[in-house]
């Protein structure tokens, strides 16, 4: 009784509420195209990315940029943009491409905040934005709304360009030889990367974004054997797990990036025990 | 006027040209095999015709009103598709993807025709299983019925019977066969020699000499005297 009570308490705040919303979208977005990300092996990309997004949010926070939004989706979008051209170009000087951006994107953001940094706890500031912390609970109407919008966008882009998608990801030497634009769609498939992965870090923090990414996915792919059903119900565990992570944090206090990302590991062996189980279906 | 012509193509991978100077022309109807060892360049030659990957030279020339979008092609399986979640139903469907353009979701006609490739290649009752549960043969017959999704014209296929079974195998080369009597022209690179000359109408022997021509006057040339030899 005392949970619910204290929890009905918690929900009368709008950043609360704030939370919630931004919660359910980021984690829905975010597994949309998990599946995708993990069959082609573009999972590294994902965490590449969120390393970038991290160096460009350091470059925006002492830049004192009203919107950090402003600068960090753009960055993004290119980075995405730039490594699955490289990826695509050559496999193995494209893997340490990307290691190359990632790692230098971080240590480049760090960099920039410590000398810049007029904070007094540079090091609260670093980790909030690694592993999230508190910053969805900071959110701002107009956050909100951003975010709201790009999901929409996000979910609307997935579902009309869903049955492209599949074909480019199951076989895009198939796709290109029956004369469909295989690269269109896997850059229309980088630049929905990034916006997810921009909108996770709010939630997660930059460090954890490939996890809201991935697990879904493979716990899905755990229980189901058809495109449809994988995407489906990846969705609903995601947003399953991220709800239950950010109300077990709330009332645990714990930090809500990794108590969402703990819940997505636990989720991921209970599918992964049902699976063995009954042989899957 | 043929389907589909090579005139003086270089090909190659990793800017090293392989191949040069090649010379063939297929018409509607034919059944070409390319044969030649491994690493001679079969599979960058299919991947080249498929405009997958740039020829160094020469050119590749669509004939009788072919376009890109009309060539089915069963490439050989790869690693993702090996452990890919999707259903039979959802993989031949895909074959359509160029027909619907940007269209969103696929049409009533698009859905039919899935389903009619599916029928013809006798693996109706497999429709809702997931793909990689699927024998080899029956894998095979998922692809070769999408390809049939885009294509009524051109299919390339590259080794359809690699790992599978010799029943499997006859029944694939009779399969492939029956396309070919509907009409449909056919381009198969192949390891099996026996299999291209008995069901072959030209072939494509390339390697350090390359030959092209009709099959009897394949058996009828010193390379394919000897390549022919050498395999029985």
């Amino acid at each position: 009784m005392e949970v619910i009570e204290k929890l009905v308490r918690y929900l009368q705040y709008p950043f609360v509420r704030y939370a919630i919303i931004v919660a359910v979208l980021v984690a829905l977005c975010s597994s949309l195209l998990g599946v995708t990300l993990v069959l082609k092996r573009f999972s590294y990309i994902g965490d590449g990315l969120s390393h970038v997004a991290f160096g460009a949010m350091a470059v925006a926070t002492i830049l004192k940029l009203t919107n950090n939004m402003l600068l960090i989706l753009p960055v993004t979008i290119a980075a995405a943009i730039l490594l699955l051209r490289k990826g695509n170009n050559a496999r193995i000087k494209g893997d340490a491409a990307i290691a190359m951006i990632s790692v230098g994107a971080l240590a480049f953001g760090y960099l920039v905040m410590n000398i810049f940094s007029t904070s007094s706890n540079l090091s609260g500031d670093v980790c909030s934005t690694l592993f999230g912390a508190t910053s969805i609970l900071t959110l701002n109407t107009k956050e909100v709304i951003l975010c709201i919008v790009l999901s929409v966008l996000v979910v609307l882009i997935f579902i009309l360009f869903y049955n492209k998608i599949f074909a480019v990801t199951f076989d895009e030497d198939f796709s290109k030889a029956s004369g469909v634009n295989a690269n269109a769609y896997n850059l229309l498939i980088a630049v929905v990367i990034a916006i997810i992965i921009v909108l996770a870090m709010n939630l997660v923090g930059s460090l954890l974004i490939s996890a809201l990414v991935i697990f879904p996915a493979l716990s899905a792919m755990r229980l189901f054997k058809n495109f449809k059903s994988v995407t489906i119900f990846s969705a609903i565990i995601s947003v399953v797990c991220a709800l239950m992570g950010l109300l077990i944090s709330i009332l645990a206090e714990t930090p809500i990036g990794s108590t969402i990302v703990a819940v997505d590991v636990a989720g991921f062996f209970v599918c992964w025990v049902i699976g063995k189980f009954k042989g899957g279906r | 006027m043929a389907l589909l012509k090579a005139e003086n193509l270089t090909l190659g991978y990793d800017n090293q040209a392989i191949i040069s100077d090649l010379n063939f022309e297929i018409n509607a109807g034919d059944y070409l095999c390319i044969v030649g060892e491994n690493g001679s360049g079969k599979s960058t030659l299919m991947k080249t015709l498929l405009h997958l990957q740039n020829a160094y030279g020469g050119n590749i020339i669509f004939g009788d009103g072919l376009t890109k979008k009309e060539i089915g092609y069963l490439p050989q399986q790869t690693q993702v598709q090996r452990d890919f979640p999707a259903s039979v139903w959802e993989i031949v469907l895909s074959g359509c993807q160029s027909r619907s353009g940007l269209r969103p979701f696929y049409s009533r006609e698009e859905k039919k025709l899935a389903m009619e490739s599916i029928e013809r290649m006798g693996i109706g009752h497999l429709k809702g299983r997931c793909y990689r549960e699927l024998s080899g043969g029956q894998q095979q017959r998922v692809l070769l019925a999408r390809a049939l999704c885009a294509t009524r014209k051109l299919i390339l296929l590259d080794e359809p019977v690699a790992g599978l079974d010799p029943i499997v195998t006859a029944e694939m080369y009779s399969v492939i066969k029956e396309l070919n009597d509907e009409g449909i022209t056919i381009i198969m690179i192949s390891h099996d020699i026996s299999a291209a000359l008995k069901y072959a109408t030209h072939i494509l022997h390339i390697g350090e000499k390359v030959f092209f021509g009709t099959k009897s006057s394949y058996l009828e040339s010193p390379m394919g005297r000897m390549f022919v030899g050498e395999e029985v």
